[in-house]
């Protein structure tokens, strides 16, 4: 598979070598080329210095003919940004953004986008971790619906 | 009315300082305390200080009873967040929003968000109308394909003395005005004879800008 990845962080650089080794077709994204000493030496695939939201950047990197796109660079928004101009501009079949924040991360998965929320994971883990199983019942209805208003 | 202003940047701050004075409700969310306290101090308690993009301090603002809300900060990526927010968790009912990065227009009205403004498209277009002496792009039509152009007749044109229907108009064009001195604007027919120094005002689109220009003045 095509993959693009935004942000060559812990996270996006251990896919990429991951992915790369598995052998999919990797292209790395990120604003500062020092990011890129995260990957191996041995990385196959290709990196891109530049913003991962923009819509020129998104083509050098192959969005339109990617199969999946992975927003994992740290702003929220970046993310939300990104994911959406690649799958409604550039077309791309399956996206996936990292959004911090719980609550924007209801909103987002509200708009049609697959949201990973690392604070509820981990909020879940920590938990198990500390209390045993299941001990968090807000976990099992998060709230996206619209605000009285 | 009750507005939200996110971002208390030079935008944000003129916008605020004329709403108010137009006697609507405001509230000016920023981030940077030197900024926000700088805001109170000339417009009155105004300013939230908080991150607009962050549901709880949307919810602080109060941004359920807002009509309208305002994303004008710096960034294009913020802007996004904070018109999403607003329309899908609080029913916002008018949301307008900032393009800083004039390409990032395609992704905003694709998303849904018609009421946009580009300072930097604006910029841009002023310069290329200097630029381009003698044909300008007034405005683009909200939500169409279509610019209004003005034209100025040169003396030596050859237009001068054809009658509209004489031109050699690209497809999609039509003269919509014709302003001739100090008299009263015409809508031109068919047979209306261009003159030197006429002002026309045409309705086209942007990729026949260049053609509309030369049928008119003879010079690409």
């Amino acid at each position: 598979m095509r993959v693009v990845i935004m942000g060559c962080g812990r996270l996006g650089s251990t896919l990429a070598r991951e992915l790369d080794h598995e052998g999919h077709r990797v292209t790395v994204i990120d604003v500062d080329s020092a990011a890129f000493n995260w990957l191996e030496d041995d990385f196959r695939g290709v990196t891109i210095v530049g913003a991962g939201e923009d819509i020129d950047v998104q083509q050098a990197a192959g969005v339109p003919a990617a199969d999946i796109f992975l927003a994992l660079a740290n702003g929220d928004n970046r993310n939300a940004m990104a994911v959406q101009v690649a799958k409604h501009i550039h077309g791309a079949p399956r996206v996936v953004a990292r959004i911090y924040d719980p609550e924007r991360a209801d909103v987002y998965r509200q708009l049609g986008i697959n949201v990973v929320n690392p604070t509820r994971i981990l909020d879940e883990m920590v938990r198990e971790a500390a209390f045993g199983q299941n001990s968090n019942p807000a976990l099992d209805a998060p709230d996206s619906t619209a605000e009285e208003r | 009315m009750y507005i939200i202003i996110v971002g208390g940047g030079k935008v944000g701050r003129g916008a605020a300082r004329d709403l108010i004075r137009m006697g609507h409700e405001v509230c000016v969310v920023e981030r940077d305390a030197n900024t926000a306290w700088s805001i109170n101090n000339e417009l009155g308690e105004v300013a939230l200080l908080g991150d607009g993009a962050e549901i709880h301090v949307q919810r602080a603002a109060g941004m359920n009873r807002a009509n309208v809300v305002v994303a004008c900060t710096g960034r294009d990526q913020a802007n996004l967040a904070v018109a999403q927010t607003a329309q899908t968790r609080f029913n916002v009912a008018k949301v307008i929003a900032r393009i800083n990065d004039p390409r990032n227009e395609r992704i905003f009205r694709t998303l849904g968000f018609d009421y946009t403004i580009s300072a930097t498209a604006a910029i841009v277009n002023a310069i290329e109308q200097e630029v381009s002496a003698g044909l300008s792009r007034l405005t683009q039509l909200r939500s169409t394909a279509f610019v209004l152009s003005e034209v100025t007749i040169p003396q030596l044109a050859p237009a001068v003395g054809c009658t509209v229907r004489d031109l050699a108009l690209p497809p999609h064009t039509v003269l919509a005005l014709i302003i001739r001195d100090d008299d009263q604007p015409e809508v031109p027919g068919p047979n209306t004879l261009i003159q030197a120094a006429d002002v026309v005002i045409a309705v086209t689109q942007p990729q026949y800008q260049a053609s509309l220009h030369e049928a008119l003045t003879g010079t690409s």
